[in-house]
């Protein structure tokens, strides 16, 4: 019933804006087909400036990945997560959650394959991953459209709220399941 | 710290690459990953176009000013920098709502047109404001009601319930965006990620001398 309600809402939310607002602004006599294009402007500029942060960011993750360098950074931290809870098998993944959303969605469905959907670890790496976006890629798009190189608090922050994810994921599994 | 983890990523994975006797995996792998992020940037224009669009229909109409008066209380404290009445707290609530409501397509646009908003505000270029760092580390930390992707990997692996996680999922995102709004008022406050000081230059090599 919830879930019906809430797929609805995805399917009808955009075009209930894509006309509303028009159909608004035409109504407060906004010169609607001229302020979309005015303000539409700005789309390709936007885009484009994020190149440079996007190839920095993807192309160093890209190389870690391919090296199975995470492997090797698992081994080193698993005494600690195997004390808080966290099979040492979904580490992988929830360190890959923070670089590359592509290839943490890969390690859950290998995740899914190995142990089903519906084992401890199945469960959990689905919590874990619907809890967090990809911190890497987050901060490369949106500072890259403004050009900010400078990100001050926001890399440790998010890297930080990854690492509590992972653990709020493994503790509620425990408690739920 | 963006500096070191970024060079971290790209020399271990060239290291460790050329010690497994498998470098031109790693070498392969760079140069695809180059082209991805064009391809991503370049999948963006269009529906970037669209919404930018849009949106500025919604502002000139007072739109944006009405949903960021609506949520002022709130938004007010999370964003302590932004002036009353500003276009970017209306965007930064429509990324949110389509964030929560889990419209992908929309959320990006949104959420760039509310940065660009934010950098309005900056004065200085280059440097992240407070705003811009909460406003990221909230998106990051996933607000979501809709996890449909999950959900469809899930009934793809033959999963028996595969919305049992919804509940669990909200949950822990709640936990993740809490403590990504405690952790940022209290980074911001500290010496090495004060905006004076990373102005003033002294970003780059503070880390070190810091830890």
């Amino acid at each position: 019933m919830l879930q019906n309600v809430l797929n609805s809402i995805s399917l009808y939310a955009i075009p209930v804006l894509l006309v509303g607002i028009p159909l608004y602004g035409y109504f407060k006599k906004v010169k609607v087909y001229e302020t979309f294009v005015e303000g539409a402007k700005e789309g390709f500029t936007t885009a484009v400036r994020i190149i440079p942060y996007l190839v920095a960011i993807l192309c160093a993750v890209g190389a870690f990945r391919a090296s199975g360098a995470m492997d090797v950074l698992t081994k080193i931290i698993s005494p600690v997560t195997n004390l808080i809870g966290i099979p040492a098998e979904i580490m992988p993944f929830g360190l890959m959650r923070s670089l590359s959303g592509g290839g943490a969605e890969g390690m859950m469905v290998e995740l899914f394959n190995k142990f089903g959907p519906d084992s401890l670890i199945g469960r959990m790496a689905s919590i874990a991953m619907g809890s967090t976006e990809t911190t890497l890629y987050v901060l490369a798009v949106y500072f890259g459209s403004v050009k900010v190189s400078k990100t001050r608090h926001a890399l440790p922050v998010g890297l930080l709220v990854d690492a509590i994810s992972l653990i709020a994921a493994a503790i509620i599994t425990n408690i739920v399941f | 710290m963006m500096n070191i983890i970024w060079l971290v990523l790209l020399v271990v994975g060239v290291i460790v690459g050329v010690v497994k006797g498998d470098v031109q995996t790693v070498t392969d792998a760079v140069i695809n990953y180059a082209n991805t992020a064009v391809e991503i940037a370049m999948g963006l224009i269009g529906i970037m176009t669209l919404w930018l669009g849009i949106m500025a229909i919604a502002e000139k109409a007072g739109l944006i000013n009405l949903i960021g008066k609506a949520l002022n209380p709130i938004m007010k404290r999370l964003f302590r920098d932004i002036p009353e009445g500003h276009p970017a707290m209306g965007a930064i609530i429509m990324n949110l709502a389509a964030n929560v409501l889990g419209l992908g397509n929309a959320a990006t646009p949104l959420g760039l047109k509310a940065m660009i908003e934010l950098e309005k505000l900056n004065k200085h270029k280059g440097v992240a404001t407070d705003a811009e760092v909460m406003f990221l580390a909230i998106n990051t930390s996933s607000v979501t009601l809709i996890p449909s992707t999950i959900i469809g990997l899930r009934v793809a692996a033959g999963s028996q319930n595969p919305t049992e996680v919804i509940g669990p999922i909200i949950l822990a995102t709640t936990i993740s965006t809490v403590s990504a709004v405690i952790l940022c008022k209290l980074f911001a406050k500290m010496k090495r990620y004060r905006i004076e000081n990373v102005v003033n230059g002294i970003d780059g090599n503070a880390e070190v001398e810091d830890i």
